[in-house]
């Protein structure tokens, strides 16, 4: 059995409006130096054996929409 | 013209479209469960506005994978008309149905108001009785109608004349082009973030969106 961490944010280039307001109010309570807030999703699932092809699928089928988001997954022991 | 109207877990404008094809336009229209696989005997499918499936992941995404979907893919691939209205709108773009995708209004505000909005093209069988230019007064209900594609999507859209409709003047989510609703290359999809079908009586403040269900019935 794996557990398989799955990071979903918005492609480079799509505004992320909930990063950005999140970045200002980090601003705004003195943490002027912070930059380039995202936010995304972390997806986690388990697999009964590790397998990048259906991962992979998984994730341009439904987890992520590549139109506007980038995915990236990390797999450990479960 | 024999209507549709999908239902879907979390769908809630249905019965505002059912109510403006039945009461208003006069026209035959039945619900269509998402477990639903036959639109054989109908002419046009509407996919309304809501929150089909709690909006959970991204909106629509759930709902492109419920079976109906597949026989509005085979549907529209008849040349049959679709139209998607607001989460309808977002539901076609994740099948694929329609270029691009809807993300988060820029101001992260759930805007809802009526909007001013141009027809920018009415040779479709959804628009042909607009006036090129025209100016509507439709309502928006939506928190992710912030439409978004790469720039060679945008570039087929404008040649092939299938941005139909913009908001005029105030752009309400930030939308690329201040775009409100594309059609796909063929015409016979339309997928739009205003509710046509909440301008379609006196009562409610506007008819200005009943031309649409005219033209298709027309078309």
């Amino acid at each position: 059995m794996v557990k398989v961490k799955v990071y979903v944010t918005a492609k480079k280039g799509v505004l992320d409006p909930q990063g950005k307001t999140v970045e200002s109010a980090l601003h705004s309570l003195g943490y002027k130096n912070v930059h380039g807030v995202q936010i995304g999703k972390y997806i986690e699932l388990k697999l009964d054996k590790r397998s990048d092809k259906q991962i992979d699928e998984m994730c341009k089928k439904l987890l992520a929409n590549p139109v506007i988001e980038d995915y990236r997954y990390e797999v450990e022991e479960a | 013209m024999r209507f549709g109207v999908l239902v879907f877990p979390g769908s809630n404008c249905d019965q505002d479209c059912y109510n403006a094809v039945k009461n208003v336009l006069k026209q035959p229209v039945e619900y269509v469960w998402h477990q639903a696989t036959r639109l054989e005997h109908l002419d046009c499918i509407i996919v309304p506005g809501g929150f089909s499936y709690g909006d959970y992941l991204r909106c629509g995404s759930i709902a492109r994978f419920s079976p109906v979907m597949e026989a509005v893919k085979a549907h529209a691939d008849k040349g049959k008309l679709v139209i998607g209205i607001c989460n309808g709108f977002q539901i076609l773009t994740e099948a694929g149905l329609l270029p691009g995708a809807l993300h988060r209004n820029k101001g992260l505000h759930f805007v809802c108001k009526h909007v001013k909005l141009r027809v920018e093209q009415n040779k479709t069988p959804f628009t042909s009785q607009y006036k090129k230019g025209q100016i509507l007064n439709i309502p928006i209900a939506h928190g992710e109608g912030n439409y978004i594609c790469d720039s060679n999507t945008l570039k087929d859209l404008k040649k092939n004349k299938q941005i139909v409709f913009t908001y005029h003047g105030e752009n309400p989510n930030g939308s690329i082009e201040s775009i409100a609703g594309i059609t796909n290359k063929q015409r016979n999809v339309l997928g739009m973030m205003p509710h046509p079908e909440r301008a379609s009586e006196d009562i409610l403040g506007s008819i200005d969106g009943l031309k649409l269900f005219q033209s298709i019935i027309a078309h």
